[in-house]
């Protein structure tokens, strides 16, 4: 199975769009995994049904007061800010907790004990057609979105399938990297204006770090030569696709329908986009 | 009758006892406005009441801080002796950590530092008795 990450820096490019796309061109020889997890949207567009539901859970850290001498050792070692020492207690701020078990090391009276939390949801589902669609969901308020992604990364398959899409969460943080890490190639939505450049030479030098292979996808595009093209040709970038600005995909959009519903004329290039790579 | 007697004594004693307070400030004397910011303020004033000595508290670190700058910055103003706060607003972690400290909070409009002293003697300013913001991460 190859694993194929969708991501872009700038939000709204349409990451979704073509993860939705995809899976509808490639039906039966692929899954999708919405690693989105703030706010996950593809089953919105595929409609599918709940056949596993599990939790996402982040282990964090319980303090015995009886053994806790108030040194704040722990504070200091918290980089997240989810431990605070006031009066004659240690406040933990649950919500703002990492998991990365730093105050539990830093402890010197062995008084810190590291609990599973439930932080998300994981819910595997299919759609009417039999396509697997994974969906993760981060409770509101915390912060660790990439443990619910590697849970979502972590789901068993169905069934075997040639492809595994991940809709990846905008931007190049770490969600960015949970999302994108370990994939066999990653393709970069973007679109020609300043901030589509601006973030997608941003996400190009996250995933250059990472050393992983890229191409670029430029939707909504006006003119044949744009501020994209000429920016992926001066770098030697691939451009896999180029899908023009249409306002029929946006109002199909809104309907809850998706590009190849209004463009079926792209369904052929989007098969040869996966198996091309 | 006698309880509110009671109560308005004990909040006096209490206030009483206040000798260090922390202003949110704009600057770094008494002549500064006030940071109507708590968390991401960039320092704080800390007036003692019997001398009028003022203190400069940088609070850069927490201008930059991806979450919790409040809670951060609570323990800050605990840590340099402050014995009540007196800020623009103060959202829940914050008011947490100061509360758990003991450490009463006053909310006052955007004035010279100065000003805010002769109104906290006055007995002027409201003391806070839940947060009056919600979270960054509510």
């Amino acid at each position: 199975m190859k694993t194929i990450a969708i991501a872009s820096g700038k939000g709204g490019t349409g990451k979704t769009s073509l993860s939705v796309a995809l899976l509808q061109a490639h039906q039966g020889d692929i899954r999708l995994l919405d690693c989105d997890v703030e706010e996950p949207n593809c089953h919105l567009f595929l409609d599918p049904q709940k056949v596993n539901e599990f939790g996402a859970e982040l282990l964090i850290p319980k303090i015995d007061t009886k053994k806790c001498r108030l040194c704040g050792d722990c504070v200091e070692a918290c980089q997240f800010n989810a431990l605070a020492l006031a009066g004659n207690q240690i406040i933990l701020f649950q919500e703002l907790c990492h998991g990365c078990g730093a105050c539990t090391l830093a402890c010197p009276h062995d008084a810190i004990e590291e609990i599973p939390t439930n932080i998300g949801q994981i819910v595997q589902a299919r759609t009417e057609s039999g396509v697997e669609v994974v969906k993760g969901t981060l409770k509101v308020g915390h912060a660790s979105a990439p443990t619910v992604i590697a849970a979502v990364k972590n789901t068993t398959p169905l069934q075997k399938v040639k492809y595994q899409i991940i809709d990846a969460p905008a931007g190049t943080s770490c969600s960015f990297a949970e999302a994108v890490k370990g994939a066999d190639f990653v393709i970069l939505v973007t679109e020609p204006t300043p901030f589509g450049l601006n973030d997608l030479d941003l996400a190009i030098e996250a995933l250059h770090k990472m050393k992983l292979p890229f191409g670029v996808v430029i939707n909504r595009v006006r003119e044949k030569e744009n501020l994209i093209t000429e920016y992926c040709a001066k770098n030697n970038y691939r451009v896999l696709l180029e899908i023009p600005e249409s306002r029929k995909v946006a109002e199909y959009y809104s309907q809850g329908k998706s590009l190849i519903d209004a463009k079926p004329e792209l369904e052929e290039a989007l098969k040869k986009l996966l198996d091309d790579l | 009758m006698h309880i509110t007697l009671i109560i308005s004594y004990i909040l006096r004693m209490h206030k009483t006892n206040i000798q260090k307070i922390a202003f949110s400030a704009q600057g770094k004397d008494v002549k500064s406005l006030l940071d109507p910011r708590f968390g991401r303020c960039s320092g704080f004033v800390l007036v003692d009441l019997t001398t009028m000595e003022s203190q400069w508290i940088p609070n850069e670190q927490n201008l930059r801080a991806a979450q919790g700058a409040g809670i951060q910055t609570a323990q800050n103003i605990i840590a340099a002796g402050a014995q009540a706060l007196i800020s623009g607003h103060c959202g829940l972690k914050a008011f947490q950590v100061l509360e758990a400290a003991n450490i009463p909070i006053f909310l006052s409009e955007t004035l010279p530092i100065q000003q805010i002293v002769s109104l906290f003697k006055a007995d002027k300013l409201t003391r806070l008795s839940s947060p009056d913001v919600e979270g960054h991460w509510a």
